[in-house]
């Protein structure tokens, strides 16, 4: 018999890493009285993207430097006009503030001798990131300030679906991930904050867990908030990163760049005019892999002795730091070796890209109660400093939110079905091992979606997506453990039913090689123009075009898109 | 269904003469939560091959009992 926990808070954030930690403190800084419950699959010290750090923040906009409206205007570019930019601002505005309070909390960012913040310039124009040299212990920081700040925390309990009744959020249900407790929690407002879906595509290595993103973040937020009935966005612009080859991680060419490295064919000449991760930017990695002119590297040989020890001390550290075994055991050197570079797998992460849950600038979902903040919520390129920023706008509506709100009992005949849903492996223990269906799903997204992409090889991963249910019920679960990774496998498969649905209905490309469709190869104005939201409907998943948000910022789109095509 | 046990060389590493019996800090913060404790030994172990070789275990052992190999495929 499965023992069954009830829990119930005011407020509960789904997801511990950087967006879940500062939407709890901030909803507990709103209101010190009320309850505020993290739930987090992994432990919170060491959880989500930023498990073990990171080495800088990629979109600072600190005054002297830049202007919330510099900003918005580069990622209106960077993400080819497709974006509501009042939510962009955010990130522009409060990212200075954020800044500013984690450095309170003992954050150590990059500063000159005097004590500014010491900006470098990655993007094409202005200068917004900012190195984080000593970033190792973020993760544990934010971690005491959730203790300090009295939010309650319920580690190892994954969440599968949100509740939903009459019409918005009352809470979430979930498991035990060690002791196999089925939990349900109710609460007045429910925060998504569980990451990309980094598990999507397939690495070339074969190895399921040797993705770009922190593994643990397979799409949970972007299926939960879809059987919700929320609206997804811009799923076809897919995460594509270029990483180290088969160690799939950052190289990485925000931090070398400042210092002179530069990303370059195996000729040592550079072909990409500006390391800044956009579309664009990844379709001419494409192109010159495809030319036969490969391999490529980041190239760091012509650089002085200091300069390569201060990048390896970053590297080596921050964020990925098993980087440095990676290299020695492969006895190669930045002194003497480029570090050869490879395309990523794709994957769902509007941190990098655009593709996420539909949020406005308050962080809001289209279903009341329910929010959504970091690399799961669609605000373009929001990477690190977007994912604080939209955490604490999360925390803090959430918690008006709730004000005057009852919790709701939710409906038992649905709870008995999800639960009998999520156990379903645990009565067949010799069904088929995860790890099996997984890879299986993973190796189709990556022979059919992968782009370019064609509408012929989408209709074939969609029908193969849809007909995977039952694939999906064949699988089999010994421990609580296994039963965690096997729903995680029912995340993907949604996710991968949304990146071909999403794909095959803009009919265009556009966002680079995010998007290219070698069937409808041009960019399309005057029918694309638009987001391509999708939401559950009747047990259907609904696609539609969605207007884009009028601009609060002028951006002279075709003029600026004109420049950097012919610069290159 | 008929089941089968690979042989697989795990990343995860632990040097089982340091390893403390009562010391549960490497299994707490793995996000993968791919380690355990062998109830027989008390010693710990990784029993899921799904490690993103990121770490924590082995900088938070007390012991130094830990070190973390690129998985196979990747090295």
């Amino acid at each position: 018999m499965t023992n069954t926990q009830h829990l119930k808070t005011d407020v509960l954030v789904v997801g511990g890493g950087t967006a879940g930690t500062m939407a709890a403190i901030k909803a507990k800084q709103a209101n010190p009285e009320a309850e505020v419950l993290i739930l987090e699959k992994a432990n919170i010290r060491r959880s989500g993207a930023i498990a073990m750090g990171m080495d800088g923040v990629n979109t600072a906009v600190i005054p002297g430097n830049s202007t919330p409206e510099q900003y918005v205007r580069e990622i209106t570019i960077a993400n080819d006009g497709i974006l509501n930019q009042q939510a962009v601002y955010q990130t522009g505005k409060l990212g200075y503030e954020v800044i500013q309070e984690l450095d309170s909390w003992g954050v150590k960012f990059q500063k000159d001798t005097y004590g500014n913040y010491d900006l470098k310039q990655v993007h094409r124009v202005g200068k917004y990131v900012l190195p984080m040299p000593e970033g190792k212990d973020l993760k544990k920081i934010l971690a005491r300030q959730v203790k300090k700040h009295k939010a309650k925390v319920t580690n190892r309990v994954m969440a599968t679906r949100v509740i939903v009744k009459d019409g918005r959020a009352i809470g979430a249900v979930g498991f035990d991930v060690r002791n196999g407790d089925f939990v349900v929690i109710q609460a007045k407002a429910v925060v998504l904050c569980t990451g990309a879906c980094g598990r999507l595509g397939l690495p070339e290595s074969g190895y399921l867990y040797g993705t770009y993103e922190n593994p643990t973040n397979a799409g949970d937020g972007y299926s939960m908030a879809y059987h919700a009935g929320a609206e997804l966005t811009n799923i076809e612009c897919f995460q594509i990163n270029p990483l180290i080859k088969d160690y799939n991680g950052p190289a990485c060419a925000y931090v070398a760049s400042p210092f002179g490295a530069y990303t370059a064919n195996a000729e040592g000449h550079r072909f990409v005019n500006c390391d800044y991760w956009s579309g664009q930017m990844m379709l001419e990695v494409w192109k010159e892999l495809n030319s036969g002119k490969g391999p490529i590297q980041l190239k760091m040989t012509h650089l002085d002795e200091d300069t390569i020890a201060e990048i390896e001390t970053i590297l080596w550290s921050n964020e990925r730091p098993s980087r440095e075994r990676f290299h020695q055991s492969r006895g190669e050197n930045y002194r003497t070796h480029g570090v050869e570079m490879h395309i990523s797998e794709i994957g769902l992460c509007s941190g990098h890209s655009a593709s996420g849950v539909w949020v406005n600038e308050k962080a809001e979902t289209t279903i009341p109660g329910l929010y959504a903040a970091g690399d799961m919520a669609s605000v373009p390129h929001n990477y690190m400093i977007g994912a604080f920023v939209f955490g604490r706008l999360a925390g803090t509506n959430a918690m008006e939110y709730v004000e005057g709100i009852e919790h709701l009992e939710p409906d038992t005949d649905w709870l008995a079905a999800e639960k009998e849903r999520i156990y379903k492996p645990m009565q067949n223990p010799d069904g088929v091992p995860h790890t099996q269906v997984e890879y299986k799903l993973r190796r189709i997204v990556n022979d059919y979606l992968q782009p370019p992409k064609n509408t012929h090889k989408m209709d074939i991963a969609l029908n193969k997506f849809i007909n995977y249910h039952d694939t999906l019920d064949l699988m089999g679960a010994r421990d609580p453990h296994e039963l965690m990774r096997c729903m995680e496998v029912h995340f993907i498969r949604d996710c991968a039913e949304m990146a071909a649905r999403a794909s095959l209905y803009r009919k265009e490309s556009r966002w680079g090689l995010y998007h290219y469709r070698i069937d409808y190869p041009e960019k399309n104005n005057e029918e694309w123009f638009c987001h391509v939201n999708l939401k559950k409907e009747n047990d259907n998943m609904t696609l539609f075009k969605r207007p884009v948000e009028p601009y609060i910022v002028d951006v002279n789109l075709a003029e600026e898109y004109d420049v950097k095509v012919t610069a290159n | 269904m008929a089941l089968t046990n690979q042989r697989v060389d795990v990343p995860v590493i632990v040097d089982e003469s340091k390893c403390l019996e009562k010391c549960h800090a490497c299994i707490e913060v793995c996000p993968l939560d791919v380690l355990v404790k062998n109830p027989e030994t008390g010693k710990a172990y990784m029993k899921y091959d799904e490690c993103w070789f990121c770490l924590p275990c082995e900088k938070e052992c007390p012991t130094n009992a830990i070190t973390v190999q690129i998985p196979f495929l990747l090295r």
